[in-house]
C-alpha cells in the first residue's frame, strides 16, 4: 500500500504550490509501468488531504501509455503488457520512452 | 461560486524522496562504502541468506546491514550474534506502519553506523513485492530474492520490481524435488520484463549458491580493497 506515502507526497507539493490558497482539483499523470492502484491512490488521497489545503480536492489521475523505441529497427511503437515488444518488428530490445512517469501535472485553485 | 485559475506544477511526486536518496548515495560514495538494496516479498529468505553470507564472508570483506521491518527487531536479532554494524529501522512510526524503506527511513539508520567500517552495506527492506521498488534509498545495486515456492508467474505479475533488479536470487531451491514449480518457465517470465538479468540459484537451508552470490559481492569491491 504505497499509494499512502504516494498521496502523501503528491498532498504536500500541492499544499506547497497552492500558497495558501484553496484547491479544488489536482492532477497528476501516472505512466502505464507504474504500479500504482487507481483506486487506492484516490482513498489515500482523501485520506491524507484531511486538515490540509488539499481537503476536499478531486484528483484527476491520467494514465500515460507506455511507448518505447526499438534498439532493432529504430521504430517506435505502443507497449502493452510484459513481455514489452516493439510493435513493428517484435523485438524485445527496448528503450522506454514514455510510461514511467508519476508526476503531479497541475491545480486547480480557487481564486481570492 | 468561485472562479477558478489552474496553475501548472509539473513535479514528481517521489522527487524529495530521489534528492535525498541522492544525499544518502553522496555518503556512501565518500565512506568507499557499496550499498545493495536487498528485496523479495515477506519469507522469501532475505535473512536466513544474509546469515549463511556472514558466515561464508566473515574476515573477507566488511559487510555492514541496515534491516528494515514494520515492527520487531527480529531479524536484527538473528544477525547479531557476527558482530558486524547492524541497525533496524522500524517503519511503524510512519503512517500505520510504511511497507517499504524511504530514502528517509534509511538515513535516519545511518546515525547508527560508521559507513567508514563498511565496505558493503546491504539494506534489508520491509518484505513486500510492489512497494519497495518504487523508493530509491540511494543504493548502487539492487539485489532480489525470489523463493520458488512464490510460482513462476510473479515477475508478469508484479513487474516493477523485478524489472528493476540488477541481480535475482533464486531461493529455496532445495525443495524444487517437492514442489511442481518450473524453473525454465519462471526464467522465461524473468527474461520477459527483465532481459538479460543476473541470477544465482541460492539455497540458503544447504548453501548451495552462496559461494557465488559472495563472490558476485567481491567482485563489487575496486580490486584494491581485497588485496
Amino acid at each position: 500500500m504505497h499509494e499512502l506515502a504516494i498521496a502523501d507526497s503528491v498532498v504536500q507539493i500541492a499544499s506547497r504550490h497552492a500558497n495558501g490558497r484553496r484547491i479544488t482539483k489536482v492532477r497528476v499523470k501516472v505512466g502505464h509501468l507504474r504500479q500504482v492502484v487507481p483506486s487506492a491512490l484516490a482513498f489515500s488521497f482523501e485520506l491524507v488531504a484531511e486538515g490540509t489545503p488539499v481537503e476536499g480536492a478531486e484528483l484527476e489521475m491520467e494514465e500515460v501509455p507506455a511507448v518505447g523505441v526499438c534498439r532493432e529497427c529504430g521504430v517506435e511503437s505502443r507497449l502493452g503488457n510484459f513481455p514489452l515488444q516493439c510493435g513493428a518488428c517484435g523485438g524485445f530490445d527496448l528503450e522506454v520512452l514514455r510510461g514511467e512517469e508519476l508526476l503531479v501535472e497541475s491545480l486547480e485553485l480557487e481564486e481570492v | 461560486m468561485h472562479r477558478t485559475a489552474v496553475k501548472v506544477v509539473l513535479e514528481g511526486v517521489l522527487d524529495a524522496n530521489d534528492a535525498l536518496a541522492r544525499a544518502n548515495r553522496e555518503r556512501f560514495d565518500q565512506a568507499g562504502t557499496y550499498v545493495i538494496n536487498l528485496m523479495s516479498s515477506p519469507g522469501a529468505g532475505k535473512t536466513a541468506l544474509l546469515e549463511r553470507t556472514l558466515e561464508r564472508l566473515r574476515g573477507n570483506l566488511r559487510l555492514g546491514v541496515l534491516e528494515g521491518d514494520v515492527q520487531t527487531t527480529l531479524d536484527a536479532d538473528r544477525l547479531a550474534r557476527f558482530h558486524i554494524p547492524l541497525v533496524q529501522v522500524n517503519t511503524d512510526p510512519g503512517f500505520g506502519g510504511e511497507c517499504h524503506l524511504d530514502a528517509n527511513m534509511v538515513r535516519s539508520g545511518l546515525s547508527e553506523l560508521s559507513l567508514r567500517d563498511i565496505d558493503i552495506l546491504v539494506i534489508e527492506n520491509v518484505g513486500n513485492l510492489v512497494c519497495p521498488a518504487e523508493f530509491k534509498v540511494g543504493e548502487d545495486a539492487r539485489v532480489m530474492v525470489y523463493s520458488v515456492t512464490e510460482g513462476e508467474e510473479k515477475p508478469l505479475k508484479y513487474p516493477l520490481m523485478f524489472r528493476s533488479a540488477d541481480l535475482v536470487l533464486v531461493n529455496k531451491v532445495d525443495l524444487l524435488e517437492h514442489l511442481d514449480f518450473d524453473m525454465e518457465q519462471f526464467l522465461g517470465n524473468l527474461e520477459a520484463v527483465n532481459p538479460g538479468v543476473s541470477r544465482i540459484l541460492t539455497s540458503a537451508r544447504t548453501g548451495q549458491g552462496v559461494e557465488e552470490w559472495c563472490s558476485w559481492l567481491e567482485r563489487r569491491l575496486p580490486a584494491q580493497r581485497l588485496a
